[in-house]
Parts: structure tokens; sequence; C-alpha cells
């Protein structure tokens, strides 16, 4: 399983994250866990998915999401989620 | 399951501490490609580096993509030339033109800088090395991407003077020949006391002797993560300081370590080593020198300065060799002065002097390293320099290094502007009282009394 953390910053406005996940089913991309919290008064979400199924690269989808993250207001990046594990657990 | 706490904490040293891996550096053998025709060791030394290194930058661009770090460079060290070029170069012309090679490769592969114009005469020189040290200003000033490192002493040898006289001058000679640009030659150019065979950091990098086919070697930095870290704990005691600093230390080897293995499996090339170092930028919260600061010096140069990079040097060894399955290369924390705006400042402002650095290097790696000093400095003296930062890695059994660069034409306090990740940097002022005499006795120092082991 390929899995990889989605995280959302920005300005907390209606629906952004039916508009991600919405993007991530189109691309069979299983969600995993959600979580969210305000940090100095930002909106930080954090997806961890499985990525598995996908038909495209993932710079691809990446891409897809920065430009969604954009139309949305917010900034959208996807990370393999090893760099947080490799930080944080031992 | 990771959490989003953690998640924040390395997005936020990524994108707002300037966290990213300084370098991943493939190191290539060039011992197969010598030959006594000069024309078939080239084309043999362009092929080898073309094939092995074709898909470095982009193995490297893939990983900065997928994971989000930064990968600043990608690069290359070669085998000393000296070595591989022994047979075919007759005169320093010979050898300048693997120096043209090693650049037209290194433009065709799309790396920055190749490492390796390089000899290793910590005892005595062969001809042939003298022929490779006496090319040095010409491959410098003519090449952009190739930089040169001569290894002349270690603790098992002694220092070769005879070598430390010639390179005061060649390191004048290749100020000369690149005077029209602030004398950039010699930032290219490292003399080496103990030099490591797997440093993956420029300009000193060269692939050793006892190193196989290629290697991966990773080139980790995150000074402002450091700095950040330690901002949370102003006033604290040493102890919670030095947890602080190995803790954090730790965190940043974890994402070298990471990229290593990845770029190793990419590439199918073994991965070497991770090298510990705290590797400065002139971006401002990217320096080291900002980290000695907030550990309570007003000044790097203040008094207490060699004791606090000696504990931050110790700290994130300490930290990194827990997180990483191999360690080498340099493992230190640098102290350039152009490439740090915290150096800068405190030379600008009067804290620092050449004989502070020189007291700094005992305790960190590497040297003196990336100062200016006035274009009409003597090259006996530029020797004296050398010898005793050589003298320093010698009797400590570690790493020291000289990068100096005479600025002809300018003088004490004038501006020098390298440009990138090499910087500015004031001329500083040196010490001129002579070191002719002892510069010219010729020899070579002997090996010091605690090297004898056996």
């Amino acid at each position: 399983m390929k899995r990889t953390v989605i995280t959302v910053v920005g300005k907390d406005t209606v629906g952004i994250i039916a508009k991600v996940c919405t993007y991530l089913a189109e691309k069979k991309i299983n969600i995993l866990d959600i979580s969210q919290t305000i940090v100095s008064g930002y909106f930080n979400m954090m997806m961890i998915v499985d990525m598995t199924d996908i038909a495209m690269e993932f710079d691809a989808i990446s891409e897809e999401l920065e430009k969604l993250g954009q139309e949305v207001g917010v900034i959208i990046k996807a990370q393999r989620e090893d760099i947080f594990d490799m930080m944080h657990r031992i | 399951m990771i959490n989003i706490n953690e998640v924040i904490e390395t997005n936020k040293m990524i994108e707002q501490e300037n966290l990213d891996v300084r370098t991943i550096t493939l190191g290539i053998s060039l011992l197969d490609c010598a030959d006594p025709n000069l024309e078939e060791l080239n084309r043999k030394v362009y092929d080898k580096i073309t094939t092995i290194a074709k898909d470095l930058v982009a193995t490297g661009n893939k990983i900065q993509r997928e994971y989000g770090i930064p990968i600043v460079n990608k690069r290359i060290s070669v085998t000393p030339i000296s070595l591989v070029g022994a047979a075919a170069c007759k005169k320093p012309e010979d050898y300048v033109t693997i120096a043209h090679t090693l650049d037209r490769a290194a433009k065709t592969v799309g790396v920055n800088f190749i490492g390796g114009y390089s000899a290793l005469v910590s005892k005595a020189m062969t001809h042939s090395d003298e022929l490779l040290i006496k090319s040095i200003p010409m491959a410098l000033s003519q090449t952009e991407r190739v930089c040169s490192s001569v290894n002349v002493g270690s603790t098992k040898t002694g220092i070769d003077m005879n070598a430390v006289k010639l390179l005061g001058e060649i390191i004048l000679s290749t100020a000369e020949y690149t005077k029209e640009k602030d004398s950039i030659g010699c930032a290219k150019l490292v003399v080496f006391c103990n030099a490591p065979d797997d440093n993956p950091f420029m300009a000193g990098a060269f692939h050793g002797v006892t190193e196989g086919d290629a290697v991966i070697n990773v080139g980790v930095s995150g000074p402002g993560v450091v700095k950040k870290a330690l901002e949370s704990v102003r006033g604290a005691d040493f102890e919670t300081l030095c947890e602080t600093i190995k803790k954090t230390a730790f965190k940043i080897t974890r994402v070298g370590q990471l990229v290593a293995q990845e770029a190793s499996r990419l590439m199918d090339i073994p991965f070497g080593i991770i090298d510990l170092s705290l590797a400065p930028t002139p971006a401002v919260g990217d320096s080291v020198a900002e980290i000695l600061e907030e550990i309570g010096l007003e000044y790097v140069g203040a008094p207490g300065t060699t004791a606090a990079l000696a504990l931050l040097n110790d700290q994130v060894k300490k930290g990194g060799v827990m997180a990483s399955s191999y360690v080498g290369g340099l493992s230190g924390a640098f102290i350039p002065v152009s490439e740090d705006q915290g150096m800068i400042d405190a030379v600008e402002a009067g804290a620092l002097t050449i004989e502070k650095l020189e007291a700094m290097t005992c305790v960190c790696s590497v040297g003196l390293d990336m100062i200016a000093i006035p274009g009409d400095t003597k090259a006996t003296t530029i020797s004296g320099l050398i010898a005793d930062e050589m003298a320093i890695g010698m009797i400590n059994q570690k790493t020291t290094a000289v990068r100096i660069i005479p600025v002809i034409g300018k003088g004490i306090g004038e501006r020098v502007e390298f440009g990138g990740l090499l910087g500015y940097a004031p001329v500083m002022k040196v010490n001129n009282f002579s070191c002719a005499d002892f510069v010219n006795r010729g020899g070579r120092i002997p090996a010091p009394i605690h090297s004898f082991k056996n």
C-alpha cells in the first residue's frame, strides 16, 4: 500500500473537504484517515490516503491537487507518508 | 499512524525554517578509465560519468516532488584525477583537458558541481601529483563546474610542507587567473588534512580509492530548524539546550536517510553515508552563526564562541548518528564566512577575526572556509595559514581544510560578490608578519607521536 499524506492549509471556507474528497474519489484514492485543526488562525487539514489503485503518475495527481487548491484559495500538498514516519517514529 | 501535529511540524521545518537536503552526491570511480592515451582517457571519463549519472538529476527531482522536501544540489564526485591521469599526462596542460572533460560531463548530466580534480599528497607528491597541482589555476579558470582539492597532510603521515608551500603559490595564481570574477577560482579549491573519502560536500568532494564503483552520499542540512527549536528554550540550562539540539538533529538526519535510501533504490547504486553537517547558506534564517547567537552570544567571535560551537557540533552528531545507518563525510557544523549571513555580520561588526575562526576549527568541521583576504597577501603567508590549519587537523585527528580567496585588487573591508550559494564576503585582515623562512625550509613535518598506535 502506498500511503500518502495530503495536507490542506488556508482560510476556512465552505466546501473545501467536499471538493478534495470528490477529486480523490474520481481518482480511486481511498481515504484512510482525516483530521483537522486550526493553527494560528489557519485551517489545517490532513488526510492519509491510499494511492495503490491510481491510474496516473503520483506527480500528475500532486499537480492537479495543487491546482484544485489554487481554485479554492488554499494550499494543497501531497507527500509520501514515509517522510513523516521517518522523522517522527523510530 | 502519523498525527496532524507531526505533519504540521515537518512541513513547517520545510516551508519556514529552510529544512532541505543539501546535496545528493554520486561518487564515481574513474580508476578503470586510466589510459596512456590522453584522448582515449578523456573519452572513457566522459562516457563513464554520463552513463552512470544520467538519471541523477531526474531522480533527485522525483524524490523532491514525492516527499515535498527540497533537494538543493545534485552533484558528482570522482576518483582523484592525479591517479586517473598519471599515465597519460606529461604536462599541466594535459591535465587541463581532463578538467574540460569533467566540466562537459557535468553540463551534460545537469549537475552544478563535479569534484575530484584532486591529488592526495599527504606524505609526498609524485611527479603526476605535482603536474596536476600546477594545472589547477588553468583548470579552475577555464571551467565552470569543476572543483579541486589537495590533501596535504594526515595524522598518520604528517604534513607535506613542499605541497603546502606550492599551494600557497597555486592559490595566489588561481586568484590571479580569475581576477575578473573576484578571484572566484579559489572558492573551488580546498586544501585538506585528513580528507575523508566519502565527503558529499563541495568544493572538497572526491570519490576515494577505498570506495566502490559508484555510491550515493547525502549531505543534510537545517541550521534554520535548529535555530527555531532553540528559540523555544531561551534561558534554559545546558542540559535542556543540548537535548533540544540532539532531538532536532535526529529529525533532520532521518529525512536525509530516507532520501539517500530512496535515491539508492531508484538508481540501483549503493547507499554510502549521510554527512551530518549543519551547512549554512546565505539565506536569512539558514545560518550556523545565528544558532550560536541563539545559544547566547551577541555576535559570533565573542568569548564563549568556541565552547558554544563545540557543544553544537557534538550534539548534532549525537542526534544524527542514531538516525542513520551509516554516517561519514565531514559531519560537523560548517563555518564558512561568505555562505553564512550571521558570519558576515559578525565580521563586519568587528567581532570575528581569522584567528578566532582558526580556534573554532579545532572543534568543528571543517576549517578556514570561504574567507576573503587581501589580494596582495604573500604566497608564503597563505602557506603559513594552511600549515597552521593542517597542524590542527593532524594533531587532533580530524579533518581540517583551507578555502581562502585572496581577492586580487581588493583590500581589507571591501566586499566581494561570489553569487549564488557561495554568497558574498568582506575582505578580512591577515596577520602579515613574515613566515617565509619557516615555509621555505622544504620537506615534511613528521607524523605526531599519537599516530603510532600499532
